[in-house]
């Protein structure tokens, strides 16, 4: 195992994020405190209760979902998509690393920003809505899950893509609707039922639900089936990404 | 075949678009030698190199980098390697010191901010540790390229088209390098559009044009056995026509009337320059000076290109 070279790829990429501290980490700390402050504090006041919890408090496990998986995905794809663009990837593809050994420091740096930034909200979160955390290892699980299954499928864009736009396709125009439609701001239980089959087949719903549960306690659908479905995307991931290194898809010729 | 830091057996790629790029390539690098790849646009000369270093897959042969084959024991062979890209291919947004300690370690190798410094200072890049790529000119980041191909002390250093566009101050430095590196003993190929650089700094040629190699050849002897030489004979008077005693030798007389060119082969025992020398003398042509041009690298180049289209 290169442990230099992982150590490498992994501090270059933190470094990236820190070289733009705005956009990388105060624009996703505070967008998500606008949602507290707007749905948690403002109108979540007038809300009910769900399940016994705060409206406040329900949408935290949420919104922390909504922005680590855009943020995974959106930073990973750039991390990678980068050095292809600008043609700096012919130095990791001609160094004496795997492609294992890659991934590991690409996603892992992704994976580790969004886990900061995850942190940085839930302590954020605290100045505006009262919440506890009731299974904390299994939140830092469900966690580190979604990061690095995220920082994965990030790394398969970046890849994959061809353009700048193409980068933005994915996080705008699938992660995020399918996160807002996940039981990021309500549980699925308050939909009509024809609904609630429907957004069953939405794979955002099993992580917010799992995560949530970690909180309270309550979940739309069972923990278990949460952990399956994350292990489940986490495994084709990274089945797609031994195959793109295997193939030399858009990597090699 | 110890002596071999690279040695390229049958060598074949051929793209996704039908291009043949290499064909059958045979090519050995010695250990510790300056080697110039020399060809044209589309030769193959990058193909090569990309093999070499990993970055293109192999259709169709062996490359061996001091021991071990690029593919299977790919670890240990581009260790070897360092890799100085024709295009200016680096992260902009970076600081130098930075992507230096970057291409260290992702090359394996444990933190030496000492062997870096020297690298640096030696590229004339010291100053510019602290300074973002994007704000260093053109030649400034093709000296980063080098120091970072450096940066993990490699034994083979592949120099693609290093010198195009680079101010003359960079080009010294660069020779100058180059120059210690090879006292150290490091293998340097490289490829160049400037012709007369291989003629000055390169230990061997090769020539590679339409993906095969056309020659592989020590410099001096591929000057001697394909370069040509010029006598030029500067006249005291000019004459109009050639006189009788030198009829039997194909002489140029200039446009003036005042110079004589005979065309030879060099070191050839039968290239009647003393005849030629003789008979000038019995006409009684007074001569007012003698010259002598030897071919560059680049005729040579261009005739042995031209001649395999």
């Amino acid at each position: 195992m290169n442990w230099y070279a992982i150590k490498a790829i992994y501090l270059s990429e933190l470094h990236r994020s820190w070289r733009t501290p705005l956009q990388s980490i105060a624009s996703p700390v505070l967008s998500t405190s606008l949602y507290f402050i707007v749905f948690g504090s403002a109108i979540g006041s007038a809300m009910t209760e769900i399940g016994g919890v705060s409206y406040g408090a329900f949408i935290i496990p949420g919104l922390i979902m909504l922005m680590i998986l855009t943020e995974s995905t959106s930073n990973a794809s750039f991390g990678i998509y980068m050095p292809k663009w600008s043609g700096a990837i012919y130095e990791v593809l001609s160094a004496p690393v795997s492609a294992f050994e890659i991934v590991v420091g690409y996603v892992g740096a992704a994976a580790t920003k969004s886990i900061i930034l995850a942190m940085l909200i839930l302590l954020t979160a605290k100045l505006f809505v009262d919440y506890s955390i009731l299974h904390p290892l299994w939140m830092l699980l469900f966690l580190v899950l979604t990061c690095i299954t995220f920082s994965m499928l990030g790394f398969i864009l970046g890849v994959v893509a061809d353009g700048f736009e193409k980068l933005q396709v994915i996080p705008l125009m699938v992660v995020t609707p399918l996160a807002f439609l996940g039981g990021t701001f309500y549980s699925i239980s308050m939909l009509p039922e024809f609904w609630q089959k429907v957004t069953l087949f939405n794979p955002v719903v099993y992580l917010v639900s799992g995560f949530r549960w970690s909180f309270y306690g309550t979940a739309d659908v069972s923990m278990t089936l949460s952990l399956v479905m994350i292990s489940t995307f986490l495994i084709m991931f990274m089945v797609f990404i031994w195959w793109i290194f295997k193939t030399g898809y858009k990597v090699k010729v | 075949m110890e002596n071999h830091i690279i040695d390229v057996r049958n060598l074949s790629k051929k793209y996704p678009s039908g291009f043949h790029a290499l064909k059958q390539v045979n090519l050995q690098i010695k250990r510790g030698e300056i080697f110039a790849l020399l060809g044209p646009n589309g030769a193959g000369k990058t193909t090569l190199i990309s093999i070499i270093c990993g970055l293109v897959n192999v259709d169709e042969g062996q490359v061996v980098v001091g021991g071990f084959d690029v593919v299977k024991q790919y670890r240990q062979a581009r260790k070897q390697i360092g890799l100085v890209p024709q295009e200016l291919a680096i992260d902009v947004f970076a600081f130098v010191w930075n992507t230096m300690v970057f291409s260290r370690g992702v090359f394996g190798k444990p933190r030496d901010d000492a062997y870096l410094e020297e690298i640096l200072k030696a590229l004339s890049l010291w100053d510019k540790r602290h300074a973002k790529i994007q704000f260093l000119s053109g030649g400034m980041k093709r000296r980063v390229l080098i120091a970072k191909a450096l940066a993990h002390e490699p034994e083979v250093l592949f120099l693609d088209e290093p010198t195009a566009g680079v101010d003359v101050e960079l080009r010294r430095d660069m020779w100058r390098l180059v120059e210690k590196l090879r006292q150290r003993g490091t293998t340097i190929i490289l490829t160049t559009h400037y012709i007369e650089e291989a003629e000055e700094i390169a230990d061997r040629i090769g020539i590679i044009n339409h993906g095969e190699i056309l020659l592989v050849e020590n410099k001096q002897d591929l000057m001697k056995k394909l370069g040509r030489k010029q006598l030029i004979l500067q006249l005291q008077h000019p004459i109009t026509q050639l006189p009788d005693e030198l009829n039997g030798f194909v002489l140029q007389l200039g446009e003036n009337g005042k110079t004589l060119t005979y065309d030879y082969v060099d070191n050839q025992p039968t290239n009647h320059v003393t005849e030629v020398l003789a008979a000038i003398h019995r006409s009684g042509i007074e001569l007012s000076d003698v010259q002598t041009k030897q071919s560059t690298l680049e005729q040579i180049f261009v005739s042995l290109v031209e001649d395999s289209k």
